[in-house]
């Protein structure tokens, strides 16, 4: 009996010790010895391939602001969570970090359903929340946060820019046909996709929507049916292995002869899929930050990210680290904006949160503001696949750029409604050649 | 030992509310580890009868979505409990007259089947379940009374308890019935008995039932503690973290599930903060550990320590 007995009060005093929360909202706000951030990233299951890079990115930029003197003065730590265990882990997990490790900041999540279960708990626990890189519409057009930010693009930018260049590019098609996740961004950007086509371009067929189950390693099936079909143009939003195989499966069949392929989310997967990506299909990146971006606003910080990340890794970066990147930036850039109003100051976490609101900060390919709502402005490029001497992978060429405010809902729209009323004249008055 | 048992039970409890005060994220956690030990209870009613459920995660989901999608109209705790109780059991009454025909790994794979239909239904009605993304809950009062949020997640932290208490010691008088009794006679010899006048199919089926109920009111503190419901509660995966529960915490007494639900709530709790990325090999070694050194689970060894038998 006693070893039982023993053991769990053993365990009960040690939460007692340990886990006392060390900071609380409440209190006025000192200088910490440290700033600590929360990241909730995927580091298992198959998102692993967007969450593992991204954490590698997150380590490195903070290894490099840790080295100049951290940020207002004060070192940097991270913190991870594993996004992949699901959401009811992952609520418990985003309170662990506050009440009890004593996060100054979260940065979450990859996934949509995480970044929607997560964001209202900024307001309960009143903590600073960048959504680094969900892309779903639906948080800051269904409610306020006073304590959320997206430091990049959302999904109807990173649908409608794709589709405006498809239309630039290829105006004549009649038919489409969609192979998506079945899942929320599957079915989100699918409805997307297809009211702001249907308002700018009305009368196109769709063929075939095929919704393949999450996860899937085969889609002969659906490429059968494809061939059969022969539509114009083929949009998936698929990501991560699924989209690699889906590519591979389809250039043996040669569907990518018959149809043109429009893949929103394509950049992370081409260094997988090396010299096997078609040529000359529309890909996108959720974002301007291209490993090729022709003219970035700072040449020499972007090479300077790029080649520090393939140094220490050995590979390129892929969206996810640029994503993370820009979320390390807008740290900074609010943290520091908020001690300067302060004096000096620490800033409190509402504090901290104000400065946030409205702030333009540099990316090195442009600027992102975060809007009035919280939603980041975050310019979308798009190209064709092609191949140079300079990458073994895919990168685009003939890329337009579509600035953020051209191709995001206004504040206080639905993106829905938004999209239902774009006139046609906006396919040539959008984005411009860079 | 069953002597012990409710002495144990109080410590047990004591040590959680210890916990709970100690360090608020805890308070959560242990809450979640109440709510999944009613729901394994369910399982462990099925183990008595040497049955397997690999699909009692239908249930806590069932409850869960409940709860989530009645929240905007009867927006309380007390009528929603009772609610997604109800529910489940209706349920798990349409089911359980079609699973109980069968035995063992048919028994086990149907409940999986089921399991999974309910979770591709969530997936797929994207149009009214949200699909992936799920739905939330917003806090709700509690029996008329509007709560701020810590008040709120204290009381749904009772009310868990105090259902653990209620409805484990329900679960001991039943388990010591003539028709708990009649679940070892399954898992011995089903023939005898039918010889001796017991239905066999009636005695699996509410107990069945029973386990569903379990599964729901489980879900439904799930949904009012994590405040957001996916279709992932109804993936096999759950299904499989009650049996990893139920076999964590050993099917002697009823204690067996909280100490299975907490040990399990805190070992991932604590391997995930340590190991973000290894989390689940070390989870996966405390499993094999105790199959390998301890069969009886977290109970049969404080059974043993105690000088008991633990069944």
């Amino acid at each position: 009996m006693t070893t039982t007995l023993s053991r769990r009060e053993v365990i009960a005093a040690g939460f007692g010790a340990v886990m006392l929360p060390s900071t609380l909202s409440a209190q006025p706000a000192q200088k910490p010895a440290e700033l600590k951030i929360g990241v909730t990233t995927f580091l298992s299951g198959p998102a692993s391939v967007f969450g593992v890079p991204s954490r590698k990115a997150c380590e490195m930029l903070i290894d490099q602001l840790n080295a100049a003197g951290g940020i207002a003065g004060i070192p940097v730590r991270p913190i991870f969570v594993d996004e992949g265990p699901g959401t009811d882990h992952l609520v418990g997990e985003i309170r662990r970090l506050v009440q009890s490790e004593g996060v100054h900041v979260l940065f979450q999540s990859i996934s949509s359903g995480s970044c929607l279960a997560c964001t209202p708990l900024s307001r309960e626990l009143q903590k600073v929340n960048l959504l680094w890189d969900c892309g779903t519409q639906r948080i800051f057009e269904e409610n306020r946060w006073e304590y959320a930010f997206r430091t990049q693009g959302y999904g109807t930018s990173e649908v409608l820019a794709p589709l405006l260049y498809l239309l630039k590019k290829k105006p004549d098609f009649r038919t489409v046909a969609v192979l998506n996740q079945d899942y929320a961004w599957g079915r989100d950007s699918w409805e997307l996709w297809k009211t702001a086509m249907d308002a700018l371009k009305p009368g196109v067929r769709v063929v075939a929507e095929m919704f393949p189950r999450f996860g899937s390693t085969d889609f002969s099936t659906e490429i059968t049916r494809l061939l059969a079909l022969r539509p114009d143009v083929i949009l998936s939003t698929s990501w991560g292995g699924e989209l690699v195989t889906f590519i591979r499966q389809a250039t043996e069949r040669r569907l990518h002869e018959r149809s043109m392929f429009v893949l929103p989310v394509a950049e992370a997967s081409m260094q997988i899929l090396g010299r096997s990506m078609p040529e000359g299909h529309i890909i996108g990146t959720r974002g301007d930050h291209w490993n090729n971006h022709p003219a970035p606003k700072d040449p020499a910080a972007f090479n300077a990210f790029i080649n520090a990340y393939r140094q220490r890794f050995n590979e390129y970066p892929i969206y996810p680290c640029h994503h993370m990147a820009q979320a390390v930036w807008a740290l900074k850039a609010g943290l520091e904006k908020a001690v300067a109003a302060k004096g000096g100051a620490w800033p409190s976490d509402l504090e901290l949160a104000n400065a946030f609101r409205g702030l333009t900060f540099p990316t090195p390919t442009s600027t992102i503001t975060l809007r009035e709502d919280g939603q980041g402005l975050e310019d979308q490029i798009v190209g064709l696949s092609s191949f140079n001497d300079r990458f073994p992978f895919a990168v685009p060429k003939e890329m337009m750029l579509f600035p953020g405010e051209q191709v995001s809902a206004p504040v206080g729209q639905k993106s829905t409604d938004w999209l239902k009323t774009l006139q046609p004249s906006m396919i040539q008055s959008a984005g411009r050649s860079i | 030992m069953r002597k012990i048992e409710p002495l144990l039970a109080i410590l047990l409890a004591g040590a959680m509310i210890a916990a709970a005060i100690a360090a608020p994220w805890l308070r959560f956690v242990l809450t979640i580890a109440l709510a999944k030990g009613i729901a394994v209870m369910g399982i462990l009613l099925l183990l008595r009868a040497g049955q397997v459920s690999f699909g009692h995660a239908l249930y806590i989901a069932f409850g869960a979505y409940t709860v989530a999608f009645l929240a905007p109209r009867f927006g309380d705790a007390m009528i929603l409990l009772p609610l997604a109780a109800v529910g489940a059991g209706a349920l798990g009454l349409v089911i359980g007259l079609f699973v109980t025909r069968y035995r063992q790994i048919f028994f086990g794979m149907l409940n999986l089947a089921m399991s999974m239909v309910f979770y591709s239904l969530l997936e797929k009605l994207y149009a009214i379940t949200k699909g992936s993304d799920g739905i939330r809950v917003e806090i709700m009062p509690v029996a008329g009374q509007a709560l701020d949020r810590i008040t709120y997640e204290w009381t749904i932290f009772g009310i868990a308890l105090g259902l653990a208490f209620v409805l484990g010691l329900l679960l001991r008088l039943y388990l010591a019935s003539p028709m708990g009794e009649a679940l070892a006679g399954i898992k011995t010899r089903e023939t005898r008995l039918e010889f001796m006048g017991v239905p066999a199919r009636g005695v699996l089926l509410s107990a069945y039932v029973m386990s569903a109920v379990l599964g729901g009111i489980g879900g439904a503190l799930i949904a009012m503690t994590s405040r957001h419901v996916t279709p992932l509660l109804a993936y096999w995966t759950s299904s499989g973290e009650l049996v990893f529960i139920a076999i964590l915490g050993g099917a002697g007494g009823v204690l067996g599930p909280f100490l299975g639900a907490a040990g399990y709530e805190l070992v991932r709790v604590y391997a995930a903060a340590s190991f973000a990325d290894a989390w689940q090999m070390i989870l996966g070694a405390v499993l094999l550990l105790v199959i390998l050194f301890a069969p009886g689970g977290l109970w049969g060894m404080a059974a043993r320590a105690i000088g008991g038998r633990g069944r």
